[in-house]
């Protein structure tokens, strides 16, 4: 085991001192390595911490909602529907909510209009979220004061600030009274914009839907659940497109590093000839050109990673935040959690190292085959 | 069908991997025909030559296999999310036929190529490579193994379809279910544990013959091919549910996850490293009988042998461990 061991060190140190005779050689290769990881683990690591973000939001949304639809079109809900379905058994308390989109034209954007189901604002009072506060320069105290649907103007004291762990709903978030926002957008008592039901056990939601689709007829019952298992599909579905769309440079980079390998200068010939010539088996040179590999893909693949992780975590992503940021005015301040995932890096590193590896096996090979006579003559 | 990094991985591996089996397998066609170690010629040599490219490309290929089959099982289990009912890698397997298919092959592809890395070591220790064409046959039986878990595994991933309504392990391995999987989960987990321990009782017996006395080499290997089975029958209906504390949680995949300690990856890397050596130890221990590597088999045999016999007693005293230092009680109730 001891001899097995030091023999693999011999060989490791051999590889290493050979790369650093030729630095020039291996450092384009390692370059387009590198950038190879540091492109799909950047992709892998935002829309995963995305994906994080998605859950943490839905972990407090209610299990059900119910949207009363009119000609496929969303409609407003009458509150005699909740009578009905809060009956349902296994429905712990069910609830209509008051929400909406206001365009904004003097900064030209949309934002989210909403009842906190508890402590609301008092009336005249509103609170705003931090990226609405920014662009339109509001703070504690001030007026916002935008146009109803009746074409009266509304003025509101900003009375707070709204703090949440994920900006990524809080952004554009404005939150006010019942009855401001009934006046607002001029809808009748009695009327809400959905209902949502929350269910103590996991296992009767489904049950609970059904129910409500056949007590409730027009309407269409939402499931936590069914949310994000589809955020979950569209991510990773996102995630493969790009990856679909990067297999053309990881084919070109296996190429590449596939010409690298075969194309042994002169001088590298000769040295692998006088290895042989010496007592180095063709295993030997297989084994040493093998670590010579190993040691790129390691290096490659953690400095890869590593830029990617710096990108992701502490840029913001800054290589594609234009093309988040393009349709966005209030664009949320997206401070990603750090977080590494082992499958993550395994699929990664099948994504790169493997293909490399494929790519250079041959020609590895073909160097180790090399007969000492032929090239020292 | 879902695209995702992880599916893209795993079948574009598979398919390198094809493609590199299917180049070593045209070069040990090539080597099985004209192979004559007495002559001297050009042809010769350049075989000679490519026994180290095949045996480079099946090394690669059955290491890439390894990480491909945990690759595997943590795709399906984070892929649990996508479907309505399923709870862990189980309920993802149950999505489609070809799910168990799929894992069953790659675990035979796992022991095949691992059986095929031990007699290639071996071969390579006689300068006159005795065993070139029962290695390359060997090879030539790999392949089609392999290919069909390409397929295999392209048809589970292209055929499933998330909206599809699964049962989870939950329904799968409890008592009241049908098939195989809840046949396993039904058993008496006092008999399983019996039979678990009573198996490596045998293997104990089989391993300490061959070592000391180099008898009983094939005996072993069965020998652990029924540990093996039955410690897998152990792991669902009895195991588990001391790692679970749970009396009715059988699934043998959450056992990987962290909040379980990652003990499934102890359990199950010493119980399948274990049986690989075994199932070894009887392809290599008949190669006695072949003169020029007679004495290098027989103490490669031996080591393996007492290898595998550590690996075996490594996954009993972690087993025993999770039993014991379980906070569930059955005592009354199984005992």
């Amino acid at each position: 085991m001891t001899a097995f061991v030091r023999r693999q060190r011999y060989l490791l140190e051999y590889s290493l001192s050979a790369m650093a005779r030729r630095p020039g050689k291996h450092l384009a290769l390692l370059l387009v390595y590198t950038l190879i990881v540091f492109l799909l683990a950047s992709v892998m690591l935002f829309t995963h911490s995305l994906q994080r973000e998605t859950r943490l939001v839905l972990a407090g949304s209610p299990e059900l909602i119910v949207q009363r639809l009119v000609a496929g079109r969303h409609e407003l809900i009458p509150a005699g529907h909740l009578e009905r379905i809060a009956g349902i058994r296994g429905v712990r308390a069910a609830k209509g909510r008051l929400w909406g989109y206001f365009y904004d034209p003097a900064v030209r954007a949309n934002y989210t209009l909403l009842v906190p189901p508890d402590d609301a604002p008092a009336a005249g009072e509103i609170q705003i979220g931090a990226a609405l506060a920014r662009i339109r320069g509001l703070a504690l105290g001030d007026y916002l004061s935008l146009r109803g649907a009746s074409g009266e103007p509304f003025a509101w004291r900003v009375a707070g600030l709204i703090e949440s762990d994920s900006e990524l709903v809080s952004a554009d978030l404005v939150l006010m009274g019942e009855a401001d926002f009934r006046r607002f957008f001029a809808i009748a008592p009695g009327l809400y914009t959905d209902l949502v039901l929350s269910v103590r056990n996991p296992r009767e939601v489904l049950t609970v839907a059904e129910k409500v689709s056949l007590a409730l007829p027009d309407s269409r019952p939402i499931l936590r659940e069914e949310i994000l298992r589809t955020y979950d599909a569209v991510f990773g579905w996102r995630q493969g497109v790009v990856f679909v769309l990067l297999v053309g440079a990881i084919l070109a980079f296996a190429i590449f590093a596939w010409d690298r390998a075969s194309g042994l200068s002169g001088e590298e010939r000769r040295e692998i000839g006088i290895l042989k010539a010496i007592g180095w088996e063709t295993a030997d040179v297989l084994r040493m050109k093998l670590w010579e590999g190993a040691v790129l893909s390691l290096t490659a693949f953690l400095l890869g990673y590593l830029l990617a992780y710096l990108h992701v975590f502490y840029a913001s992503a800054a290589l594609f935040e234009p093309v988040l940021k393009g349709w966005a005015v209030l664009y949320p301040a997206f401070n990603p959690v750090p977080f590494v995932d082992g499958l993550q890096v395994a699929t990664l590193f099948f994504f790169t190292v493997f293909p490399y590896t494929a790519a250079t096996l041959v020609p590895i090979w073909s160097a180790a085959i090399t007969d000492p006579d032929s090239v020292m003559r | 069908m879902l695209i995702s990094p992880a599916f893209l991985a795993l079948n574009g591996g598979a398919m390198l991997v094809s493609l590199l089996m299917l180049m070593a397998a045209g070069q040990a066609v090539q080597v099985l025909r004209h192979w004559d170690i007495k002559s001297g010629s050009e042809r010769q040599l350049a075989l000679e030559r490519r026994t180290y490219l095949i045996a480079t490309l099946v090394t690669w290929s059955v290491a890439a296999e390894l990480v491909a089959l945990l690759l595997f099982l943590h795709t399906a289990e984070s892929m649990s999310s996508q479907f309505v009912g399923a709870m862990c890698a189980t309920g993802v397997l149950n999505a489609h036929a070809l799910g168990w298919p799929v894992l069953g092959l790659k675990i035979a592809v796992f022991f095949a190529g691992a059986v095929w890395l031990l007699v290639n070591q071996l071969d390579n220790k006689s300068p006159v490579y005795p065993l070139v064409r029962l290695k390359y046959a060997l090879l030539l039986a790999l392949l089609p193994l392999v290919l069909v878990q390409a397929l295999a595994q392209l048809g589970f991933f292209l055929g499933l379809n998330p909206d599809l309504i699964t049962s989870c392990c939950g329904s799968l391995f409890t008592a009241e279910g049908e098939g195989v999987a809840a046949e396993v989960a039904g058993i008496d987990p006092m008999l399983s544990l019996a039979l678990m321990y009573g198996s490596g009782v045998a293997l104990l017996a089989a391993g300490m013959r061959y070592p000391w006395e180099g008898r009983c080499g094939i005996v072993y290997a069965l020998a652990g091919m029924l540990a093996f089975a039955l410690a897998l029958v152990a792991i669902v209906s009895a195991v588990a549910l001391y790692v679970y504390e749970h009396p009715h949680h059988h699934c043998p995949f959450c056992l990987l996850k962290a909040g379980r300690g990652f003990i499934g990856y102890w359990l199950y890397l010493s119980l399948f490293a274990g049986a690989a050596l075994a199932l070894g130890v009887g392809v290599i221990s008949p190669l006695r009988r072949v003169a020029s590597i007679s004495a290098v088999a027989d103490a490669q045999a031996r080591r393996l042998t007492t290898v595998s016999l550590g690996l075996f007693a490594l996954f009993y005293l972690i087993a025993t461990f999770a039993v014991v230092g379980s906070n569930l009680t059955m005592e009354g109730v199984w005992w």
